[in-house]
């Protein structure tokens, strides 16, 4: 089954042929797998070498000129190490780019924190309201997501890894609700590839579970419709990047809040990644504890 | 309708420069970029404020963003912002900072005051007009020597060097103002990559117009600027 690198890079490479407008840069990451492309289109499909701060800077020119520029490399080249380009060379200067990132926060769990990302989703927080984070959880996902995200000029940040659900839900853009719990249950959001360990983990509890791929912006109003007084986020980066958006959403309603996802620490240890799930508590086994202990908890 | 704009602005200048700072003193060679300015705008680059937006334009990118008062009185001059907009430097309701905003200045291509980020725009913005076909245009940022300190400019150097993109010229204005100085030149810097580079008094206007217009074939192209000693 192909995996959602390669339905990137087919799809660009489709969309490269497709679209003038279209240009790629690269970093050297993937840089073998567009070759084909690069021959069709050596004006559009950039390479600079192993220099990310210049592939930002490339992408916002390219975006001046009226080009709709994909930049792509693992997220802690692409986000962490160039996070002022992306602040200053695409949001300052009014344009957008599309950011497609391999290794999310553990998919690279043999490389060690070097090629580790779980801070991206809260970098683009703080670069303001314009982003649009779209975190697919499942190949399937990934050539809706792209196709849309050329079609505009905004700022699109696209995160791949190599975990993935049983299912694709491409619409799910907004909330999606895939086990309904009774009335009043408790609301369990579980954002990309999240969703397969949160449907294991709360099989027999009753609680709505709701899906969605693009945590920015969060689907708010669909949170206000299925949240009652407990909810829990389940996300693949840090614990709690979207906490302050859940409570604003829900200031006016009393409601508890339990927020899973990637830790803060730098672990120092390697293995695979459903080692680091484990870790970080997000495997099936670990979301069951903390939900039930918060489910279970005074004042629920 | 057309515009009749001047061919020099040198008349008007220091003027335009006096109502931004409001320093009777300094000529407006005080100021480091004025000459490079006044030159690009006066005779080499093809953009008027009828033709701000047309994608066949000449691009200016100030990367070295900030000290901006001869950037914006030769925009003044040249009529792409109004003479009164000077009088308010950094007002609470100016348009006009200590670094200029693209998207609130008619006429400025980027938004730019952290130093670093002009280089890699300007190759972006040579390869995408490239990617369009538009062959006419050519792109020029300016840069300081201490600026060059920055990394990322060495990342643009060694790629626009490498692929030959002969559509940009860089002019480097060099106060020699690097704590570290640059042992070997400026230039060595980007000629070692393959740029063509002069290193020219940046205060004789003959010789800046003939290396900002001395760019060649198949490379980048590199201008040094030379003006006195910032110490």
């Amino acid at each position: 089954m192909t995996d959602m690198r390669t339905a990137f890079i087919d799809t660009t490479t489709a969309l490269l042929d497709e679209d003038p407008r279209t240009a790629l840069v690269l970093a050297d990451i993937s840089a073998s797998q567009f070759a084909s492309a690069g021959h069709r289109h050596p004006d559009r499909v950039l390479n600079v070498g192993i220099r990310e701060q210049l592939m930002i800077g490339v992408a916002g020119g390219l975006a001046l000129t009226g080009l709709r520029p994909i930049a792509h490399s693992y997220a802690t080249f692409l986000v962490d190490r160039a996070y002022e380009q992306i602040k200053l060379d695409l949001d300052h200067q009014g344009v957008g780019a599309v950011l497609v990132s391999i290794g999310a926060s553990y998919d690279g769990s043999a490389e060690g924190r070097t090629h580790q990302s779980p801070g991206d989703v809260a970098l683009f927080d703080s670069l303001g309201d314009g982003w649009t984070v779209r975190v697919p959880g499942h190949p399937d996902e990934v050539a809706p997501l792209l196709r849309d995200a050329v079609t505009t000029d905004d700022p699109i940040y696209l995160r791949l890894c190599e975990q993935r659900n049983a299912e694709a839900y491409p619409g799910a853009t907004r909330l999606r609700v895939l086990r309904r719990g009774l009335t009043n249950a408790p609301l369990v959001v579980a954002v990309g590839p999240m969703l397969g360990p949160t449907l294991a983990a709360t099989e027999g509890i009753d609680v709505t579970v709701a899906y969605t791929h693009t945590p920015r912006p969060l689907d708010t109003p669909g949170l206000r419709a299925l949240a009652n007084t407990d909810v829990v986020l389940v996300e693949p980066y840090l614990a709690g990047t979207s906490s302050a958006l859940v409570s604003r959403a829900l200031a006016d309603v009393p409601h508890r809040l339990l927020a899973l996802g990637v830790g803060q620490t730098d672990l120092r240890r390697y293995g695979d990644p459903a080692d680091h799930a484990r870790w970080h508590g997000l495997d099936a086994d670990g979301l069951r504890r903390s939900i039930s202990a918060f489910l279970g908890s005074v004042g629920g | 309708m057309t515009t009749t704009l001047p061919t020099d602005s040198s008349a008007r200048l220091p003027g335009l420069i006096r109502r931004l700072t409001g320093d009777e003193k300094h000529a407006p060679s005080a100021h480091s970029t004025v000459d490079v300015l006044q030159v690009l705008y006066d005779r080499v680059l093809r953009v008027t404020p009828d033709t701000a937006d047309d994608p066949e334009r000449d691009r200016f990118l100030l990367s070295k963003g900030h000290g901006p008062a001869a950037y914006y009185a030769v925009l003044a001059a040249h009529g792409f912002i109004p003479d009164a907009w000077l009088d308010d430097l950094a007002g609470p309701e100016s348009r006009l900072g200590h670094h200029p905003d693209r998207l609130l200045v008619p006429g400025v291509e980027i938004g730019s005051g952290s130093l670093g980020h002009g280089l890699g725009l300007a190759v972006g913005t040579a390869l995408g007009l490239r990617a369009q076909g538009l062959r006419k245009a050519r792109v020029y940022v300016l840069l300081g020597d201490a600026e060059l300190d920055e990394g990322s400019n060495h990342e643009a150097i060694a790629y626009a060097g490498a692929t030959g993109l002969d559509s940009l010229t860089a002019v480097v204005v060099d106060n020699e103002s690097a704590s570290h100085g640059w042992a070997g030149g400026i230039a060595s810097r980007f000629t070692v990559n393959g740029w063509t580079a002069d290193t020219i008094d940046g205060r004789d206007h003959e010789a800046l117009y003939a290396a900002l217009t001395g760019h060649r074939p198949g490379h980048p192209h590199l201008v040094v600027a030379r003006i006195e000693s910032k110490g």
